[in-house]
C-alpha cells in the first residue's frame, strides 16, 4: 500500500477540478482531421484522449466521413452533431475538412476554426486545393495544423498570420516574422511549391 | 474504408490515383533516415524523409521503441543545419515522437540555444517543443527565459510561452503561479491573440481564488479587451462569477448582467452568440432578461450561414425546455427552417417547435413535418416522434391528427429503432387517451400484417390480447391475429394463439368460433404453438370438457407472473428432476438487488452486498439452503425475507459481527456472522446472548452457538425468536457476545488447553416495519393499481419538512418502506419542484401492496408528501401509513 496522505488526496483532488473547469471555460478543440473523398487520411491531429487507440479515432473518422459525405459544405461551412460531439466542415474539391469540439462548445468558435484551417490550406496551395497537391505539401500542411491549435488550445485563427508563419521557413535564417508581409509569404510558399516539384 | 469512390472526369481518373507516397514502406523509409547522419547534411532531402515519417505516423503506423529511439537520436544531428524549412520540421517529428526523459536532455541544450536565438520563428517552436516534452525537473533551468518570452514584444514568441504555460500548469502548478505578474502584463497586450491566452492563463491561475476572479472580471469588463475569444472567455468568467454570487444578491438587479446585454452588440458574431448563450444559461433567468438573448438569436436564424442557423436553434431549443413562452416569438423562423437543408437545423427546429406550439398550430404544424420526415435519417425521426409524443399528452384533444401522423410514418420504411420509438408511441396513447383507442388499435393491427420485427409483432399481439376484448366490436380483430397464425414464424405465431385464447376468455359470444381458430393450430409444427393452443383449449372449456373455473382462467391469462424472472431461472437451474414436481410457489419473490439496470448496460458493476463474497443472485437460495438444513429451524415454514447484513461492530475491532434478520411468517431468526481478527486466539463455544426486554412480542425458542471460530475463518451462530403470527411485530435487541477464549502459539498454531471466559459487549439492532416488507416489481403499476380497487386505499398528506432535495426526500421513505420502485420513478429530475413515485411490494402474510408517493417542494426546502396506499388488506394500508407516521 503505497503511503497515500490526505494532503495527497485533496491536492489530487484541486488539481483535477483546475483541469476539469480548464476544459470548461476555454474553447477548446478536439481534433482536425483531413479526409480524402474516400474518407481516408491526407492529415489528422487529434488533440484529446477522447479517442484512445487507432480504431478508436478511426471509427470517429469513418462515422465523420459517412455522416457528412452526402451534404454540400462547399459554398459555406456545415455543422453537425456527431457523437455527442459537434462537428464543423467545409468541402473542396476532394478535400474534406472537419474540425471537432464538445457539445457544449460555441458553435462560432468552432467554425472560425476551420475556416482558419481551409483558408490558410487555400493560400499556401496557391488556391489549387485538392488531394494530390495537398500531399505533395504535406509538410505544409502538417505545419499549418501545428500552427493552428497547441494540445487543443486555439493559437491562431487568421489564416493570412498562419500561412505566413507556416511559410516564413523558406528563407533560410530569413527575416524576423513580424517583418514579413503576407504578399511576400506567399511568395515563400510559390517558392516551395516549385521547389517541391523540382525532386 | 468502403466507401464508394467519387468519381471525375475519365482522363483524370489515374491522375488522382496518383499520390508521392504511393508504395512507401516503413522499413525503406527508416532506411533513409540515414541521410541525417550524413557529414554533409542535404537539407532539403532531409525534410522530405521526415515528412514521409511523419506522414507514416499520421497513418497510424507505429515505431517500436527501437526505431523510436533511433530516429530522434539522428534527428537529433539536424540542428547542425542552418536550414530554417528542415529546423522546423525537426521541431515537428520531436514534438510526435514524444521522447522520454533521458532521449529529451541530448535536445535540451540545441532547444535552449534556440529559445535564445535572435531569430522569432526559432524562440517561439523552440519554447513550444521545450515545453511539451519536458517533465518538470528542467522547468526550473529554463523559467526565467520562460518568464520574459511572456512579456516579449514578438506575439507570437508571448502566446507560445502563454499556451506552453497553460498546459505546464497541470503538471507544475507551483512553478507557473510564479509567472502571474508577467501574465498579467501580457493581458495587457495590443496583440489580440497574446492577449486571449494570457486571460486563459491568469484566469486558471487564480482559478481557486474566488474573489480574485472577481476583481479580474471586474477590471476587464470596464476595459476594452480586442479578441472576440478573449472577450468570448470573459463571458464564461464573467457567468462563473454571476454564478458564483447568486446565492448572495437574492432579488434587485444581477450584476455584470449589463455587460452580458452589452456583449450582444458586439460586432464580432462569436461574441454575440456566447453572450446570448450566457443569459439563457444563467440560473433562474427572468423573461425580462431573457428577451434581448432571444432577439439577437431569432436574427441568426435567417443568416445565410448554416453554421450560425445551427447554433441559434440549439440554443432556442435549450430556452423551450424551461421557457417555452420566450421562445414563441420565433416561430415564424423557425417555422422555415423545417425545410433547411442542413437536417440536423431542420430536426432541432422541428423539436423546438412542437415544444411551444400551441393547440391551434398543431395542424397546420404536422402537415410540413410529414414532407420533412421522408428525407431525414432514423436516428433524427425517432427524435420528431419523441416529441411528437409529448405534444399529443399535452393537447390530449388531438390525438386525432397526431394519431394519424404516427400511423402514416409507420407505413414508411424504416429500422428496428424507428419503428420501435413510433409502436411505444401509439401505446403510450392508446393508453393514457382513452378516446385514440379504437384508432390505435386498427392501426396497430394494420401494421402487424406487414412488420418485419418480431419483436415488435409479439408486443402488439400481446397488447391486443389486453386491450382488444373490451372494445365495442372485439369480431373485428380476430382476423388479423388469426393471419398471423397462418404467416408468421414460431414465436409469433405463439403469441398469436395466446391473444386469441384471451378474446375467447372474455367475449363469450366469440367462444365457439375461438375453439375452431385454435383446434386449427394444435397441427401447428412447432412445439411451442401446438402445447399453448392444447392448454387454452382446454383451459377454456372446449368441447363440453370440464373448464376451469372463470375466475382461474382470467387469472392464469392476464395475471401477471409476480415472480422476478431471473428468481425463477435460478430455481428451475437448481431443480433436480425426481417425483417430486416443480414448485413455483417455492421461488423467491425477493428482488435482488441490481436488476434495475437498463437493457443496454448489463450489469457490469455488482454492488455486491457488504458481506456477501459469493455469488449475489443466489445469497436468498443460499439463506433458504441453510435456515432448512438446520433441524431446530425447519419447521418454521417457508422463508419470508431475509435482511441485509446490519453491522454491530466497529470496524477493524478483534472481533468483528453483522446480523441477518430472517423473517418467518411465526418466527424471527437472527443469524450473527462472527470473524475473529486475531491471530494469537481461538475463540469456542460462541453464543450470542440477547437482551429482548424492549421487544416485547417475542420469545427466544433457541439458540445455536458456534463450536470454534479460529483466526480469519467466519462462521455463525444463530438464535432464534417465537412471535405472533403474520404480525409485523417490531422491537429493539441489545446483544452480548460470550466465548470461550484460548490463546494459540504463533510458531505451531497450536492452541493452548487451557483458556478463560470472555464476553464482548455488541452493538443493538431493532426489527423494524420494513423488515415485513419484500420488494415485488410489477410489470404494469397502473394495471395493478387499478386492479386492487380502492377499497383498501387508505391516504394521507405529511409534511417532512426541511429537506436537502426532492430526491433526497424521496430515497428516505422509500428506504422506510424498503419497498421494490417501480417504473424507474425512483429517479428524481433534477431541479424538479415536484415528483411521483410508484413503490410496489408483499407485507408478511403475502398481502400485495402498492403505494404512490406524490412529493413537493417550495423554495425554502420544505417537504411535503401524499401517501396513497392500496393493498388486499386495509389494515395493511394503515399499517404502512403507520410506519411512515413514525419513520
Amino acid at each position: 500500500m503505497p503511503n497515500i496522505t490526505f494532503h495527497d488526496i485533496t491536492l489530487m483532488l484541486s488539481t483535477l477540478s483546475i483541469y476539469l473547469e480548464l476544459l470548461e471555460s476555454c474553447p477548446s478543440v478536439k481534433n482536425i482531421l483531413l479526409l480524402d473523398s474516400e474518407g481516408k487520411r491526407v492529415a489528422v491531429k487529434y488533440y484529446s484522449d477522447d479517442w484512445p487507440t487507432l480504431t478508436a479515432k478511426q471509427n470517429f473518422e469513418k462515422s465523420v466521413f459517412s455522416k457528412t459525405q452526402k451534404t454540400n459544405a462547399r459554398a459555406e461551412a456545415e455543422i453537425a452533431m456527431i457523437e455527442n460531439y459537434i462537428v464543423s466542415y467545409k468541402f473542396v474539391s476532394d478535400l474534406h475538412f472537419f474540425v471537432t469540439a464538445g457539445d457544449d462548445e460555441n458553435e462560432l468558435i468552432l467554425a472560425t476554426v476551420l475556416q482558419g484551417f481551409f483558408d490558410a490550406v487555400g493560400i499556401l496551395l496557391r488556391n489549387n486545393v485538392d488531394k494530390r497537391s495537398a500531399l505533395e505539401n504535406l509538410d505544409l500542411i502538417l505545419l499549418c495544423l501545428d500552427e493552428i491549435v497547441d494540445g487543443g488550445i486555439i493559437l491562431e485563427t487568421e489564416a493570412s498570420v498562419i500561412a505566413e508563419k507556416v511559410a516564413s521557413q523558406g528563407l533560410d535564417g530569413g527575416a524576423p516574422l513580424s517583418e514579413q508581409t503576407i504578399s511576400q509569404a506567399i511568395a515563400t510558399a510559390r517558392e516551395h511549391l516549385a521547389r517541391s516539384l523540382l525532386k | 474504408m468502403a466507401q464508394p469512390l467519387v468519381k471525375k472526369d475519365d482522363d483524370r481518373d489515374d491522375e488522382a490515383e496518383y499520390s508521392p507516397f504511393l508504395g512507401i514502406e516503413k522499413g525503406a523509409v527508416l532506411q533513409e533516415a540515414r541521410v541525417f547522419n550524413d557529414p554533409q547534411l542535404d537539407a532539403r532531402r532531409c525534410s522530405q524523409v521526415i515528412t514521409k515519417l511523419l506522414y507514416l505516423l499520421n497513418q497510424g503506423e507505429t515505431f517500436t521503441k527501437i526505431e523510436a529511439t533511433e530516429v530522434f537520436f539522428a534527428v537529433t544531428k539536424l540542428f547542425q543545419s542552418k536550414d530554417m524549412g528542415l529546423r522546423r520540421m525537426v521541431y515537428l517529428i520531436i514534438k510526435e515522437l514524444s521522447p522520454s526523459a533521458d532521449e529529451v536532455i541530448i535536445v535540451t541544450s540545441s532547444l535552449m540555444k534556440d529559445m535564445n536565438s535572435k531569430t522569432d520563428m526559432y524562440r517561439a517552436n523552440a519554447i513550444r517543443v521545450l515545453c511539451r516534452i519536458t517533465d518538470g525537473t528542467l522547468l526550473g533551468q529554463i523559467e526565467r527565459y520562460l518568464k520574459q518570452a511572456i512579456v516579449d514584444k514578438n506575439p507570437v514568441v508571448a502566446s507560445a510561452a502563454l499556451v506552453s504555460g497553460i498546459h505546464l500548469l497541470q503538471t507544475n502548478p507551483e512553478i507557473v503561479k510564479r509567472w502571474s505578474n508577467e501574465v498579467q502584463e501580457a493581458v495587457q497586450s495590443r496583440a489580440a491573440l497574446v492577449q486571449f491566452h494570457a486571460l486563459a492563463l491568469l484566469h486558471q491561475i487564480r482559478q481557486n481564488d474566488r474573489l480574485a476572479v472577481s476583481k479580474l472580471v471586474t477590471s476587464l469588463t470596464r476595459g476594452t479587451v480586442r479578441s472576440p475569444l478573449a472577450q468570448c472567455l470573459l463571458i464564461r468568467y464573467t457567468s462563473q462569477v454571476i454564478r458564483e454570487s447568486s446565492n448572495n444578491t437574492a432579488g434587485g438587479d444581477r450584476p455584470f448582467y449589463d455587460f452580458l446585454e452589452g456583449c450582444l452588440r458586439h460586432k464580432a458574431e462569436m461574441v454575440i452568440f456566447e453572450a446570448a448563450r450566457a443569459i439563457t444559461e444563467l440560473t433562474n433567468v427572468t423573461v425580462r432578461e431573457l428577451t434581448p438573448a432571444i432577439t439577437v438569436l431569432q436574427l441568426f436564424l435567417s443568416s445565410s450561414k448554416p453554421v450560425l442557423r445551427f447554433a441559434a436553434v440549439r440554443t432556442l431549443n435549450k430556452v423551450a425546455m424551461t421557457h417555452p413562452l420566450a421562445v414563441t416569438n420565433c416561430n415564424i423562423d423557425m417555422e422555415s427552417l423545417i425545410s433547411d437543408q442542413n437536417r440536423s437545423i431542420a430536426t432541432l427546429a422541428i423539436t423546438t417547435l412542437l415544444k411551444t406550439g400551441n393547440e391551434t398550430s398543431v395542424d397546420r404544424l404536422m402537415k410540413q413535418i410529414t414532407n420533412f420526415m421522408s428525407d431525414i435519417a432514423d436516428e433524427f425521426k425517432i427524435v420528431v416522434v419523441e416529441a411528437i409524443r409529448s405534444l399529443c399528452l399535452k393537447f390530449p384533444l388531438k390525438y386525432r391528427t397526431l394519431m394519424n401522423f404516427l400511423s402514416n410514418i409507420l407505413r414508411e420504411e424504416g429500422g428496428f429503432e424507428y419503428k420501435k420509438a413510433i409502436i411505444d408511441s401509439i401505446l403510450i396513447l392508446i393508453r393514457d387517451i382513452p378516446d385514440a383507442k379504437e384508432s390505435g388499435l386498427s392501426h396497430l393491427c394494420e401494421f402487424i400484417e406487414d412488420c418485419e420485427f418480431t419483436y415488435l409483432s409479439t408486443q402488439i399481439l400481446h397488447f391486443l390480447g389486453n386491450e382488444g376484448p373490451k372494445t365495442a366490436d372485439p369480431s373485428k380483430y380476430i382476423r388479423y391475429i388469426y393471419n398471423r397464425v397462418i404467416l408468421e414464424n414460431a414465436t409469433v405465431r405463439a403469441g398469436a394463439v395466446s391473444t386469441l385464447a384471451k378474446f375467447g376468455a372474455l367475449v363469450d359470444s366469440l367462444k365457439p368460433r375461438i375453439f375452431v381458430l385454435l383446434r386449427r393450430c394444435l397441427y401447428d409444427n412447432d412445439d411451442e404453438v401446438r402445447d399453448r393452443a392444447t392448454l387454452y383449449l382446454k383451459c377454456l372449456g372446449d368441447e363440453g370438457e370440464f373448464g376451469e373455473s372463470d375466475k382461474d382462467v382470467k387469472d392464469f391469462l392476464f395475471g401477471t407472473l409476480d415472480l422476478p424472472l431471473s428468481n425463477l431461472e435460478a430455481s428451475l437451474q437448481s431443480y433436480e428432476p425426481s417425483e417430486e414436481p416443480f414448485d413455483i410457489n417455492s421461488v423467491p419473490r425477493e428482488v435482488k438487488s441490481q436488476p434495475l439496470a437498463e437493457k443496454k448496460a448489463p450489469g457490469k458493476k455488482q454492488s455486491g452486498l457488504a458481506a456477501a463474497p459469493s455469488a449475489p443472485t443466489s445469497v436468498a437460495d443460499a439463506y433458504e439452503k441453510m435456515l432448512s438444513a438446520i433441524p431446530e429451524f425447519s419447521a418454521f415454514g417457508r422463508l419470508f425475507k431475509s435482511s441485509a447484513p446490519v453491522e454491530l461492530t466497529e470496524a477493524e475491532t478483534e472481533y468483528s459481527v453483522n446480523v441477518v434478520k430472517h423473517i418467518f411468517d411465526g418466527h424471527v431468526v437472527f443469524q450473527y456472522n462472527c470473524t475473529n481478527t486475531v491471530p494469537e486466539i481461538l475463540l469456542e463455544n460462541v453464543n450470542v446472548f440477547v437482551d429482548a426486554s424492549e421487544a416485547e412480542d417475542f420469545t427466544q425458542v433457541y439458540s445455536k452457538p458456534l463450536r470454534s471460530l479460529p483466526y480469519d475463518s467466519p462462521g455463525q451462530t444463530f438464535v432464534s425468536f417465537e412471535k405472533p403470527e403474520g404480525v409485523p411485530a417490531v422491537g429493539k435487541f441489545s446483544n452480548m457476545l460470550k466465548f470461550f477464549i484460548k490463546e494459540v502459539d504463533p510458531t505451531t498454531g497450536e492452541a493452548e488447553e487451557e483458556g478463560n471466559e470472555d464476553e464482548y459487549q455488541l452493538e443493538d439492532f431493532e426489527v423494524c416495519a420494513a423488515d415485513y416488507m419484500v420488494k415485488v416489481g410489477v410489470s404494469n403499476f397502473r394495471n395493478a393499481w387499478e386492479s386492487l380497487g380502492p377499497d383498501g386505499e387508505r391516504v394521507d398528506e405529511y409534511g417532512l419538512g426541511v429537506r436537502e432535495s426532492l430526491a433526497e426526500a424521496v430515497s428516505a421513505v422509500i428506504n422506510i418502506l424498503g419497498m421494490q420502485p417501480c417504473e424507474g420513478t425512483d429517479v428524481v429530475p433534477s431541479n424538479s419542484r415536484s415528483h411521483t413515485c410508484l413503490l410496489s411490494g408483499k407485507f408478511i402474510g403475502d398481502v400485495k401492496v402498492l403505494v404512490r408517493l406524490s412529493f413537493g417542494i417550495d423554495g425554502p426546502k420544505q417537504v411535503a408528501m401524499k401517501l396513497a396506499v392500496r393493498s388486499e388488506d386495509p389494515a395493511v394500508s394503515d399499517t404502512i401509513h403507520e410506519i411512515v407516521a413514525n419513520g
